[in-house]
């Protein structure tokens, strides 16, 4: 009994993992049809935000909840005036631009903290026991937080003001455009916010995985595979594609090893992608957020 | 005047013929040319930073003494980037290009495995300086790191003793962990304890908690890992943050050779055994004075010292020792005087070459882990390679270039 709950919780925690990796994609790549290729990399800025402000002496709340969303929310912001709005509806131009801008990331964080990993941060909460087995209390605050933050996203967009706003823009920005709506603001917002994300996502998880300059490679191909897999709808779509892979990813891994585990979540999402070419959502949920 | 293909070849061949003496003069210039290629940078640089810090050291001191046989040694340092395409590259660059008369490289198996045929083709003296799985038949290549049968075959029975008959291995999914896992199983099994399960991963996993899980259901006695890189450190972290390490201790035979003890904190890391040829307690004179010319040379914050970065030292100075002997920087002469049976007195201690092997005898040290600092339990002396001695014999047979675990130890006809 104790051994179902204990993998239970760590299948749900593989399954928050994912989402909270690609949360900030699908609003990006999702929602704007930018194909972010530099994604990895606001995760890995979020990271090294919350080793230099804890190494600062801040502390490891503030750091990873307010301090790595905001920095990194606004370099999405900058990054967006200079080099991505002159790309919006150029899919594969967006593609290799991103793919620069990730390598001159790379680049830097390499040149400022040096290549190796940079970090003393440790998770900040004590183990929880369940029965004879114990989990880390921080995966359960991970996975509280990531649900929240999916509540925060679609009330966002379902009931304010800006959500509605950038739901139209996105849907037409010619007719949002014409009702007197500055799509280029909207445009700048929405990319802030889906950075914003990730940076808070890469801070959250930076006590777990520790970072380097090149940990965003380890996250990438998961949360374009997870958001492609969800489909058009980003809320809905994000989940369901979390949910199916990182249960498949969890099960596999707890039986077979991590190899396999691998292995079974990227067979999963040929598989999908072959009988549902559109997504999940593309065919369920389809009136979804 | 036609241009005839003939003509054009007569004319280039004169070209060739008269670019000949230059390049000769370029061989025999005044510098004896050193060749390091490690990953200084990517998820090894872990490893490969402070080798190269101790590798620049030994070249300074091996030139302030007035270099070898009146000339000054060349240091050519490659950054290979944790990238297996450059070794080859550099590896080419250093034996063809530089002409380097010695070659110090490779950091994991894979690497070294990419790079030991072509500097056996180019016939450039190749040394690794890093504890590896054994096996290595090279009679140009120089393995001077602690292989299983000097690390693993103490720690094993040093943790049984302590905590138990009953283990759970996990290892990384490369050539190293396999063949090490293998090692693991064999000296679990001869120290009559029981190895519950074996498992494998690649170098970019960083979520292990399914694994922990599974540890927690098998109740081992305690877990022993060959995790490799800077991702496999999560590994330690998600195990303390679920509170194993208290319930469930580490031994290691990879923690630590890249720092990770520094990496995480205090109470994540308390409690670890390792066991290498080299830590920074070993007590003895050359090991006191080498850590205060290192901490003058690269200031307070300068890198810990573990097995990979004072080998790396070492390496070079049984080179350099080698070359004194020989009179000739030459490769046939040196590796002659290498297998006379060489010692250096480092700052592990004594290191022999093994003639019949290339490899090394050295002093062994099993520490445990407190507050991020290692500390020597047990050592032991003159500790041979017995694990390749059992299939290498470079004294009876010198001609050969293998490595003979590629394919497991079953395959090399190790029980």
């Amino acid at each position: 009994m104790d051994l179902v709950v204990a993998v239970l919780f760590q299948l749900i925690y593989v399954i928050a993992n994912l989402a909270l990796i690609s949360l900030g994609l699908a609003i990006i790549f999702g929602m704007m049809r930018v194909i972010n290729l530099a994604h990895g990399e606001f995760l890995m800025l979020g990271g090294y935000t919350v080793v230099v402000a804890t190494n600062m002496g801040i502390n490891i709340w503030v750091s990873m909840l307010i301090l790595a969303p905001l920095v990194v929310g606004i370099i999405g912001v900058i990054v967006e005036r200079l080099l991505i709005r002159w790309l919006y509806g150029r899919m594969v131009d967006t593609l290799l631009a991103t793919w620069g801008l990730s390598l001159l990331l790379v680049g830097i964080v390499t040149s400022i903290f040096g290549a190796s990993t940079a970090t003393t941060v440790s998770p900040p909460l004590g183990a929880v026991r369940i029965g004879a087995y114990s989990a880390s209390g921080y995966e359960l605050f991970l996975i509280l937080i990531t649900i929240a933050l999916l509540v925060a996203v679609w009330l966002t967009l379902r009931y304010t003001k800006l959500g509605l706003l950038a739901r139209g823009t996105m849907q037409n920005a010619e007719m949002a455009s014409s009702l007197g709506v500055s799509t280029s603001r909207i445009y700048m917002i929405t990319f802030g916010l889906g950075a914003a994300v990730s940076g808070l996502a890469g801070g959250l998880l930076a006590p777990m995985t520790g970072v380097l300059p090149t940990i965003g490679a380890t996250y990438i191909a998961k949360a374009f595979i997870t958001v492609i897999s969800g489909g058009a709808s980003i809320l809905a779509g994000t989940t369901v594609g979390s949910i199916l892979l990182g249960g498949i990813n969890g099960i596999f891994s707890f039986i077979a090893g991590s190899t396999f585990g691998e292995i079974a979540l990227l067979l999963a999402a040929i598989i999908l992608l072959r009988l549902m070419p559109r997504g999940i959502t593309g065919r369920f949920f389809r009136k979804s957020l | 005047m036609t241009f005839s293909r003939r003509s054009f070849l007569a004319g280039s061949s004169a070209l060739a013929l008269s670019s000949a003496p230059i390049i000769g003069r370029a061989q025999g210039s005044d510098k004896i040319i050193f060749a390091s290629i490690l990953d200084l940078s990517g998820g090894l640089d872990i490893y490969g930073a402070p080798m190269a810090e101790t590798t620049k050291m030994a070249i300074d001191d091996i030139n302030a003494a007035g270099g070898l046989l009146g000339r000054e040694v060349e240091l050519k340092l490659y950054d290979a980037q944790s990238t297996i395409q450059f070794y080859t590259q550099y590896a080419t660059q250093a034996a063809a290009g530089d002409r380097a008369h010695t070659v110090h490289a490779g950091i994991t198996s894979a690497s070294r495995e990419a790079i030991r045929p072509t500097l056996a083709r180019f016939k450039t003296l190749y040394f690794y300086n890093t504890q590896y799985e054994g096996g290595v038949c090279d009679y140009n290549c120089f393995c001077t790191g602690s292989t299983p049968a000097q690390t693993v075959a103490k720690v094993v029975p040093y943790a049984m003793n302590k905590w138990g008959k009953k283990v759970y291995i996990v290892a990384a999914d490369y050539n190293y962990g396999q063949i090490t896992a293998q090692w693991m199983q064999k000296f679990v099994a001869e120290n009559g304890g029981e190895t519950l399960d074996v498992e494998f991963f690649p170098l970019d996993v960083t979520n292990f908690g399914p694994t922990i899980n599974k540890i927690q259901t098998a109740k081992p006695d305690f877990v022993i890992s060959a995790l490799v890189g800077g991702a496999h450190v999560s590994f330690y972290r998600q195990y303390a943050a679920a509170g194993m390490m208290k319930e469930i201790p580490i031994a290691s035979t990879t923690f630590g050779v890249g720092n990770e003890q520094k990496l995480i904190s205090a109470e994540e890391g308390d409690g670890i055994i390792a066991s290498y040829s080299y830590f920074e307690g070993a007590d003895n004179a050359v090991n006191t004075e080498f850590l205060q010319r290192l901490e003058a040379r690269l200031g307070a914050d300068r890198p810990v010292m573990n097995e990979l970065a004072v080998r790396s030292y070492e390496g070079a100075m049984l080179w350099a020792e080698a070359v004194k002997m020989a009179g000739t920087p030459d490769r046939d002469p040196v590796i002659e005087a290498l297998r006379s049976g060489l010692t250096y007195n480092g700052p592990s201690g004594a290191v022999t070459i093994d003639a019949q092997t290339n490899h090394c005898n050295m002093n062994v040290y099993i520490s445990e882990l407190k507050d991020q600092t290692w500390n020597i339990v047990e050592s032991f002396t003159d500790q041979p390679p017995a694990d390749t001695q059992l299939v290498c014999d470079l004294v009876a047979n010198p001609d050969q270039s293998t490595f003979l675990f590629e394919n497991g130890l079953a395959a090399a006809g190790i029980e």
